[in-house]
């Protein structure tokens, strides 16, 4: 019998994953079904995003996945124009915040919308981005 | 209740490249806290490191330090919390002395950042946030804080003009202090003119010169209880207040962009052990890594009211002679950003100013000083208050 393979497909998130084994590896399943997930603690109720595999309020592990639907407000934004290493090749990029009610969601906007368009407040939606060498992320679009 | 008293402090110069080794590096304010403090290493019960471990190739500092600095066979240990470092060994040298179990405790900064290029720094420090779900978008510090920067603007209409404010005020105190690394005063048309870099855009609304600078550097405090205070020093200086909070990691886990929660906890803890109002400070360090973190402070502390912070670099409330003098040593702007290193110098800067041997920089007479420490976007935040009595 072949060794157990391991379980690392969160090395495939964003341009740079600095991480490899989580417990919540079926958050990069989802995005290849093209859903952004968080997490829901069946115990409590309280959302998570980004998810976790563990509630610290009911000390429960027993949690839910949640499809990332519908708009966020945008709570604030910043265009880079200098990188760290490793991610100059995409530069200019912006981060941002969006604010969904139960919980918030940080990540880039989708380049095709120039930074003047952005407004806090503004409502945007999730979507999830294929990158190059089979990495996979989400970014954001107007709503 | 016995106090705990301040009684050495020293710094190396802040500099861009270091000659030398981290064990010279640290030697140097060292060697300046020893001779202030009047004490040999016999006196020092124990030694606590504090640096962010992303930029060094030595693994457990503290080992190689004592050896170097002959500490042996004394207890040293390490403290981190990114960019309070410094402050929060401080914290921990104020318990280890309030407790009874040491005498004497000295308090060893430093950072050594010029091994590495500044893009290489960059993702060591986007590592401080989180790292598996910020840093794989390409985050850094500049960016984070331009975040917030973004927010109070949008919030309170604070300009791009009134965060260089607070980059002009640094750069004309940065030239009295001689530890500092860029001693060049500049003016508003330093920001206007197309061909100095200071007016570029970093990370949108953050331009260059919104941002401070890598450097090497260390810093020593040296932290004794009141009858060794008393023995060793004519002008001891106490801490009086001590504050600390921290905040999530993740931006996601942020309700506000446009000031930092666990900056404005940690102050209140201070203001309430030492029993003060922010009016009764005469004399502030506050860590402007980023203009927009000065102005924060200046609220956060309770110097202005929330949203007040640009009126009050606009009014030069925050000059030497203004009402709350703040970072007139340079701050972390011109003296630049050893992080390790950074609150420590910070607490030498205002146990000078209180001892009246500040220099030019001196404002008058101050009684009561406040130190703001805050390491990686509001995640740690540590304020000290200390007093000459």
């Amino acid at each position: 019998m072949s060794k157990k393979e391991i379980d690392n497909r969160f090395s495939k998130f964003g341009t740079v994953s600095f991480t490899g084994i989580t417990r919540i590896n079926d958050f990069i399943g989802y995005l290849e079904q093209d859903k952004l997930m968080g997490t829901k603690c069946k115990k409590c109720g309280i959302h998570y995003f980004p998810p976790r595999a563990d509630c610290y309020h009911s000390l429960d592990s027993d949690m839910e996945w949640f499809e990332v639907k519908g708009t966020g407000k945008l709570l604030s934004y910043s265009t880079l124009t200098f990188a760290p290493t490793g991610f100059t090749q995409d530069l200019p990029y912006t981060i941002a915040v969006l604010d969904y009610g139960d919980y918030k969601v940080f990540g880039r906007v989708d380049k095709a919308v120039p930074e003047k368009e952005l407004s806090v407040g503004m409502e945007m939606k999730a979507v999830v981005q294929q990158l190059p060498n089979e990495h996979i992320t989400y970014m954001f679009q107007k709503a | 209740m016995s106090k705990v008293g301040i009684i050495g402090v020293g710094q190396s110069k802040f500099v861009r490249a270091y000659p030398g080794s981290i064990r010279e590096l640290v030697f140097e304010s060292f060697k300046e806290a020893m001779d202030d403090a009047n004490m040999t290493t016999k006196n020092i019960d124990a030694t606590v490191v504090c640096s962010a471990p992303e930029y060094d190739k030595q693994r457990s500092p503290s080992g190689v330090f004592a050896e170097y600095l002959g500490l042996n066979p004394q207890p040293t240990f390490y403290a981190e919390s990114l960019c309070s470092s410094s402050t929060t060994g401080l914290r921990l040298a104020y318990s280890l002395v309030k407790s009874g179990l040491h005498d004497v405790v000295m308090v060893l900064g430093f950072q050594k950042m010029s091994e590495i290029s500044a893009a290489e720094s960059q993702e060591r420090m986007g590592r401080g946030a989180d790292i598996q779900w910020e840093s794989p978008f390409g985050t850094m510090m500049p960016a984070y804080y331009a975040m917030f920067a973004r927010g109070h603007m949008e919030k309170y209409g604070t300009t791009p003009d009134d965060l260089a404010l607070v980059r002009i005020k640094a750069s004309k105190y940065a030239v009295f202090n001689d530890r500092a690394m860029l001693r060049k005063e500049l003016t508003m048309d330093a920001f206007k003119d197309p061909t100095n870099t200071i007016g570029n855009m970093l990370s949108s609304p953050l331009r260059v010169g919104d941002c401070c600078s890598n450097a090497d550097g260390s810093s020593c405090l040296i932290v004794a209880n009141e009858e060794k205070a008393k023995a060793f020093s004519k002008k001891p200086i106490w801490i009086k207040g001590l504050g600390s909070a921290s905040a999530p990691v993740n931006m996601a886990g942020r309700d506000i962009f446009y000031s930092l929660p666990a900056a404005t906890e940690a102050a209140r803890q201070a203001y309430a052990m030492a029993s003060v109002k922010p009016d009764d400070i005469d004399v502030a360090e506050v860590h402007d890594c980023f203009t927009i973190a000065e102005v924060m402070a200046y609220e956060s502390l309770g110097f202005a009211k929330p949203g007040e912070g640009p009126a009050l670099i606009r009014a030069k409330e925050t000059y030497k002679e203004g009402k709350i003098p703040v970072n007139v040593d340079g701050g972390l702007l011109s003296k630049g950003h050893p992080i390790g290193a950074t609150g420590g110098s910070q607490v030498r800067t205002i146990v000078l100013q209180l001892r009246g041997e500040a220099g030019d920089m001196q404002v008058k007479d101050p009684a009561i000083g406040l130190v703001h420490n805050v390491g990686g976007v509001g995640l740690y935040a540590n304020v000290t208050i200390l007093g000459r009595e």
